[in-house]
Parts: C-alpha cells; structure tokens; sequence
C-alpha cells in the first residue's frame, strides 16, 4: 500500500488521505481569454513521472501539504508545505 | 472446426503482423480496440487502405484486455445517447460484420436503487434514456428478486434493495475477440497491424505533421490518429499540445469460475459493485479509481477492498469464493466523463480519447466516427459535441452524473 509522510503526523496509509490533483496552478487575472481560463480549469500535463501534487490528510489532521511522485512507481521524492516552493 | 479437431495445431494466423512500411496515407497510434476499430472502417467506409496501427505492446493489451467487458447505452444527455447507442447497435451486428463471434450476450444490465432518492434518480434516468430512443425499464423489488435471485433481499441487508432499472439491450461481449475481430478483418482489407513498435516522436514541418519517429525508424504520414487511452497526455506532450485529460488506475477482478449463478450484469452506484459472470463462470468485479494520477497498472489494495465488500453485502454467497486475478488498467479521464474524438491544435494529428472508464463499450463508435474525421477532415454527426474545443467554450456533456459508475 502506498504511504504518505504527512509533515504534522508521520508516515500513514494512503486511505487516510485524498488527492487534490496537480500543485501550484495559478490563477489567471479574472479579465483572462476563455481559452487562457480554460487552460486553467481543464487542462494538466498529467506527467508520466514525476507530478507535483497536493494531498489532505483527511482522515487525520486535515492539513494540506505538496507531494512530488513518480506517477508509474508511486514513490514519494519530496514532501513539502502547501505555500512553499518545489524543492 | 479443422482447427479444433486437430487438437489445435492447424491454426493460422488470424491476422497479419506487419513490418512498417516507410510511408502510409493514415497512422493510427494505439491498437486497442479503438485503434483497430479506426483502420476497419477507414478501409471499410471510406476505402483508404494505406494504413498502419502502431501498437507499442501487443493489440489489445492495454485497456482492452483489461476491461469488465460490459456493453450498454444507458446514458442521460441526448449527445452521449446518441452516441452510445449507435455503439450498442454496431455491436449487435458486429459478429455478422467481422464474421467473428464476438461473443455478445444481451443479458441485460440492472441497476439497484437503495434508496428512496435513488428510486427517484432512477425513474428520471430511465426517463431520459426513453426520451432519447434508448430502452429502460423501471424494476420493482421483486422484478429485481425475480431476476437475479442470488441478491441478499432480506430487510437486514446492509444496503436495502428497493428496485432499479434495466437496459435489457446492455450486457457483455468478448473484450479480446473485439480486438481480434476488428483486427482480422482490417488486416483482411490490407491494414497493417505493427505490435512493440512505440511511437517516440512527432516529425514535423510548418506547424504540420509529417511523421513519426518509431522504435522501428522514421515512418512518414501527414495523417496520424492517436488512440491511446491513458497514455494520450503522453503523446500529446510528443506532439506539443496539452489535453484536459487525468490518467488514473481502474481495478477489476476475477474469482474462479463456477456454475451460473448471474445472469444479468450488476450494477450499484452505491456501493460501488459492478458484478457479472463471464461464459467461463468467472464472477468479474469492476472497481472504482484510484483517486490520484497513476501510470501504474495495479490499481490499490483499499480500492479492491472496498469493492469486494460491497460486492459481498449484496452477494453474501459469493464470500466464499477464492479471487483469481486483480489487474488495472490506465484510464483517460476527462472533467464531464465524455470523449474527446476530432483534430488537436497540431495540424494532422487528430485524436480519440477521453472514454475514461467506459472505453470498451464505446470501441465501435470511436472506431467509426475517427475514422470519419480522419478520412475527411470533418467531424462526424455523433462526434460533433465532442470537441476539445467544449473546454474553452464551456460547452461540456457532463455525463459524470449519468454515466452509470462515480468517476
């Protein structure tokens, strides 16, 4: 079973948390083009390799943090704060 | 006959294994069904064929071969009715036309209501279904004990069965004779069928393609299809475009085979059992996705657990049956669950994708309606709606809701 070291309470089951998909998208500014705001809602570079994504742990602190897996692996290369940069 | 008769030995090969031609009119990436579906009925349809399917692994290895081989149309928007039902109607002729008996069984597939809000979600689903020319017909608790009596029925079931509804056209087909089928016949009319040939680049000229780079060298083609299923981001990154697409892991299992004990398919959205019989006798259990990206093909350990243990509320007799084999497969999931099958933003490269988890049943269409758009440039009727452009207008066919299983 995959494992995520949550950064408030340690290594736990992958079952305990839920995936918010791809990191650190930014927003357009409000007065963007639909196809610049569509970009932005539908469309993700869904790597095969490594994906910076974001997680909660939802059956535990209910902290989000960041992620960086490998997406055919499933290994964990990097944990990391939910407002700080890729390492 | 011969063949069985003699022990098995006089088979002949069913369908050609090419070698790459330096040059084709048209290039299909992907021979899953849908891909081998394509290059059919360019040939057949349209007369084009100078055709390769380049498949990176062996056809019908993918998704294909790993499906819960379900067929049905029982869609809420009248797009993807449209759609799917032409599907399910090429289906019921396609052993006739492929001569190849793709083994379809209109067992019927039945979807439980355990609620009282669910009875009503049901009536309105099957409303629209009948609205858009697509049988359904509303079950009450004892037509549904009546048809498949190994259901736990009793009041302390766990999740109570108030009714459901049916598509009696739906059922299961033989997912790897599809393949076979759709390839025996493609190669019959002259199609070349290319297996461990992985496409590595896009060649291209003026913002145009022109060609692929391939494991088995440089093969030119000013057309090319891409049929990829979970690994059309992929491809799609190769050529320079992006795609609203999330790839993730779809289960499904088999126990071993036993005597008849199902003869419809199951479905409970609320539990989250998607169950049926195979000929061999296999019960074969669909699950739910593995909610994150995932390129792996294993699905996770809770995901199968979870799916058994509804199986098992609504089956108590199946706990004792021994699982065979779990497998996953990588699934292309769009935000409104519903295709993508037209041109991309790279001139000459068009693309079917975006079936998520319900591929197989959609194998003739997607077949029929790319073939169309690329034989002629124009979209197909049926594909129209379904265009990458929808993400930029906003004009989404959110089948999310209607389409049978939460993804």
């Amino acid at each position: 079973m995959m494992q995520l070291a949550c950064p408030w309470c340690g290594v736990r089951d992958e079952p305990e948390f839920v995936c918010g998909g791809t990191t650190s998208i930014a927003r357009p500014a409000l007065d963007t083009s639909d196809q610049e705001w569509g970009e932005y809602l539908f469309f993700r570079d869904n790597p095969k390799g490594v994906h910076r994504e974001r997680w909660r742990h939802a059956y535990g602190c209910g902290q989000w943090f960041n992620v960086a897996r490998d997406t055919v692996t499933h290994e964990v290369l990097s944990v990391y704060g939910i407002c700080e940069p890729a390492p | 006959m011969r063949g069985a008769f003699s022990g098995h030995r006089q088979w002949s090969p069913a369908w050609r294994d090419a070698k790459p031609k330096s040059a084709y009119d048209i290039i299909i990436v992907g021979g899953g069904g849908h891909g081998l579906a394509t290059a059919y009925y360019l040939a057949k349809n349209h007369g084009i064929t100078n055709i390769a399917v380049l498949e990176r692994g062996w056809i019908g290895g993918g998704n294909t071969g790993r499906n819960t081989t379900v067929v049905r149309s029982n869609y809420l928007y009248p797009e993807s009715a449209r759609l799917y039902d032409f599907s399910l109607k090429l289906y019921e002729g396609l052993s006739q036309t492929l001569n190849f008996n793709i083994m379809l069984s209109q067992r019927g597939m039945v979807t439980l209501a355990h609620s009282r809000h669910d009875l009503e979600a049901m009536a309105r689903w099957a409303n629209a279904m009948l609205m858009n020319g697509i049988d359904a017909d509303l079950l009450s608790r004892e037509q549904v004990h009546a048809l498949v009596p190994a259901l736990d029925l009793s009041s302390q079931a766990r999740f109570p069965i108030l009714g459901g509804f049916t598509q009696a056209r739906g059922g299961t087909a033989r997912h790897d004779a599809v393949a076979w089928g759709y390839a025996r016949a493609a190669s019959a009319l002259g199609v070349d069928i290319v297996q461990n040939c992985e496409v590595q680049a896009f060649v291209g000229a003026n913002g145009r393609v022109v060609g692929v780079e391939t494991n088995q060298g440089r093969i030119r083609s000013e057309r090319i299809g891409i049929a990829a299923a979970g690994h059309s981001s992929v491809l799609a990154k190769l050529a320079g475009f992006r795609l609203p697409v999330t790839s993730y892991a779809l289960q499904a299992m088999v126990s071993e085979p036993v005597k008849p004990v199902l003869d419809t398919v199951i479905l409970s959205p609320a539990t989250g059992a998607y169950v049926s019989q195979s000929d061999k006798g296999e019960v074969v259990i669909g699950a739910g996705l593995d909610l994150f990206t995932s390129y792996a093909q294993r699905g996770s350990f809770s995901v199968m657990q979870n799916t058994i243990a509804g199986t098992l509320e609504l089956f108590p007799s199946f706990s004792r049956l021994p699982l065979l084999r779990q497998w996953a497969g990588i699934v292309d999931v769009v935000q409104d669950s519903s295709p993508i099958i037209g041109p991309t933003p790279v001139g000459g490269i068009y693309i079917n994708c975006g079936w998520g988890t319900g591929g197989f049943k959609a194998i003739p269409v997607g077949g029929w309606t790319f073939a169309h758009v690329l034989a002629t440039g124009r979209n197909h009727d049926l594909a129209e709606p379904f265009q990458l452009d929808r993400f930029t207008t906003g004009k989404l066919i959110d089948e999310a809701a209607g389409s049978g299983i939460s993804h």
